[in-house]
């Protein structure tokens, strides 16, 4: 195994949780198969973070750090991880499948001439080659993919990897400044209202559909999220109908999510919605109708009116959650 | 204004997926064929910016021969002129090699101030080719767009990021990818149905473009799909009856949720 590096990602010197997962499963690989990993970590006034990387498993931690780095742009970001891959010729560059990641991927397995295997939930390491499983046709297939004996990258889904942590420091070292224009640049970065949890994020999800009747009726949807700590997702149809904005929707044209815990009120489990959290941990469905198809993936489940359900749920985890 | 489109016909969103008989691919007899969601967006896109500044839309694909009807629908919708690249059976899944096919194709037929696409093609769902065929063109690209303004030379567009959107600015030729929500894509008229009809759809092999099919899914590949398998299916969940006491029902479903799933 000539090893993998492993592409950490940093939102304002933070370095994403996603990206640690990437790196901690990278280590794993490296363990049971002896290879070297090392990170790459683009930003500006990130560095600091690099040394803190090795416990995580990286052996050696490759830097860029310049001020036009400071927000995303796939060219400069590809120019800066081409130089430590081109410094340390990894036979897998892993990063995690965030908005950043699977931009960065496609540009970067470009440039490199190398085939990319995105967005998948499990890895093995055969015959000195990344095998990997990854959820297509949303998650309703998996296929088993390799890179055909090249080298590839590598997009990890977010929330499925455990990070873990152990001892150690890494190496560090500065990678020369990326040359070449930034032709796509960020000007600004929009939060969206509320600075509200994403679903693609989030560890548990609350979503309404049709069943709820009405967008008004969302704010019980979010007073049980609120008591969760989790992240309001939609069905189509209520996107659609313009209940609330599309960055909620889970699904085949939404964001397919696998958290946790995922509560689905009011929502029937059309085949598009299921293939977007049928890889959810634990999944909870209420419902009126006992027909409904999102109950055959359900792990737990109420038929009942959601406006009466939901209520004396939302009593019972706040009196739950205060006793621990 | 010139602008392109790849598009990527694909099993409808609704479809039953079952493995195919090699084991690696799904089984095609019940499927029914749609031109890929997120490409409607990037498709409508083209047609609103042709109408708001004239010019011509062309679209573009790498497929077998039923990609054909989803070039028919492209153009009843506004499209002007259509090109079909044949082939991409041994290359299926393999986001590069597709992508070189399509940078080949748009070298050819192109130049376009614009080359949009759809943010993924549902089915491999790689999520790949856009910013892969940007790279291969030496274009900018923006990609998952929910909005977009193009001016003289240069757009700007905001990119759907985890919590929000960033504001990407970038020179023209650029490479475009449409999310859901940029626009609400039309539906063909009568009259461009049977315009459609009209028009010669370019056919084009990847030897027509310079390269070897043969090899691109051979010795050049970058990406195999081994095998292709159901997911597990789940065992019966607890359901609980809450028509008559939903207050009780939910009590327990929390209890279940504390106490057994260790979820909350």
């Amino acid at each position: 195994m000539a090893g993998i590096l492993v592409f950490i990602e940093q939102r304002n010197g933070n370095l994403r949780k996603a990206s640690l997962e990437a790196l901690s499963e990278a280590a794993r690989l490296g363990r049971s198969a002896g290879g070297p990993v090392c990170a790459v970590l683009v930003g500006h006034g990130a560095a600091a973070k690099a040394a803190e990387l090795g416990r995580y498993g990286a052996g050696k931690v490759f830097v860029a750090d310049e001020e036009r780095l400071a927000l995303y742009s796939a060219e400069g970001y590809a120019a800066a991880v081409r130089s430590a891959v081109e410094k340390c010729a990894p036979s897998a560059l892993f990063m995690a499948a965030t908005a950043l990641g699977r931009d960065l991927s496609g540009r970067l397995a470009a440039r490199l001439g190398w085939g990319c295997l995105a967005d998948v939930v499990k890895v093995t390491w055969e015959d000195g080659a990344v095998v990997a499983t990854r959820p297509v046709y949303s998650s309703k297939a998996l296929a088993t993919v390799d890179g055909a004996g090249k080298p590839v990258v590598v997009t990890l889904r977010p929330n499925v990897f455990p990070a873990s942590t152990g001892e150690g420091t890494a190496e560090v070292e500065t990678l020369p400044a990326t040359g070449g224009s930034l032709r796509a640049v960020v000007k600004e970065i929009l939060a969206k209202e509320g600075g509200e949890l994403d679903v693609a994020e989030a560890d548990v999800i609350v979503s309404g559909g049709r069943g709820i009747k009405g967008p008004e009726n969302f704010a019980l949807i979010r007073e049980l999220a609120s008591v969760l700590g989790a992240a309001v997702g939609a069905s189509r149809a209520v996107v659609d109908a313009g209940w609330i904005d599309h960055a909620h929707q889970v699904g085949q044209t939404g964001k397919v999510v696998s958290p946790s815990l995922y509560i689905a009120c009011g929502i029937s489990g059309a085949i598009q919605h299921l293939a977007g959290m049928s890889s959810s941990k634990v999944i909870v469905a209420i419902n009126k109708d006992p027909e409904a198809p999102i109950f055959k993936v359900a792990d737990y489940g109420i038929v009942g009116d959601l406006f009466q359900v939901v209520p004396p749920f939302v009593e019972e985890v706040k009196k739950l959650k205060s006793e621990s | 204004m010139k602008t392109c489109v790849l598009m990527a016909y694909v099993p409808d969103t609704a479809s039953v997926i079952k493995i195919g008989g090699t084991g690696n691919r799904i089984g095609e007899a019940d499927i029914k064929w749609i031109v890929s969601p997120y490409d409607e967006y990037a498709l409508e896109e083209a047609i609103r910016l042709k109408e708001a500044r004239s010019g011509s839309v062309t679209v573009i694909t790498y497929g077998p021969e039923r990609a054909q009807q989803g070039l028919r629908e492209c153009l009843a919708r506004g499209a002007d002129a259509a090109v079909h690249v044949r082939g991409g059976e041994g290359t299926f899944g393999d986001a590069l090699a597709i992508a070189r096919v399509l940078a080949a194709a748009i070298r050819k037929v192109g130049p376009f101030d614009i080359v949009f696409a759809g943010v993924k093609g549902v089915g491999s769902d790689n999520s790949l080719v856009g910013a892969m065929v940007a790279e291969l063109l030496d274009l900018p690209h923006v990609a998952s767009v929910v909005k977009l303004d193009v001016g003289e030379g240069k757009l700007e567009a905001h990119r759907e990021i985890e919590g929000g959107a960033e504001v990407v600015g970038a020179p023209l030729p650029c490479v475009v990818t449409a999310q859901k929500g940029l626009n609400e894509p039309r539906y063909p008229s009568l009259k461009g149905i049977m315009a459609s009809k009209k028009v010669a759809i370019q056919g084009l092999t990847p030897a027509d473009l310079g390269l070897d099919e043969a090899a691109l899914a051979g010795p050049d590949a970058t990406c195999r799909w081994r095998a292709l398998a159901l997911p597990p299916a789940k065992a019966g969940g607890t359901i609980l009856k809450g028509e008559e006491d939903p207050a009780a029902a939910a009590r327990e479903l929390a209890r279940l949720l504390r106490e057994q799933a260790k979820a909350i």
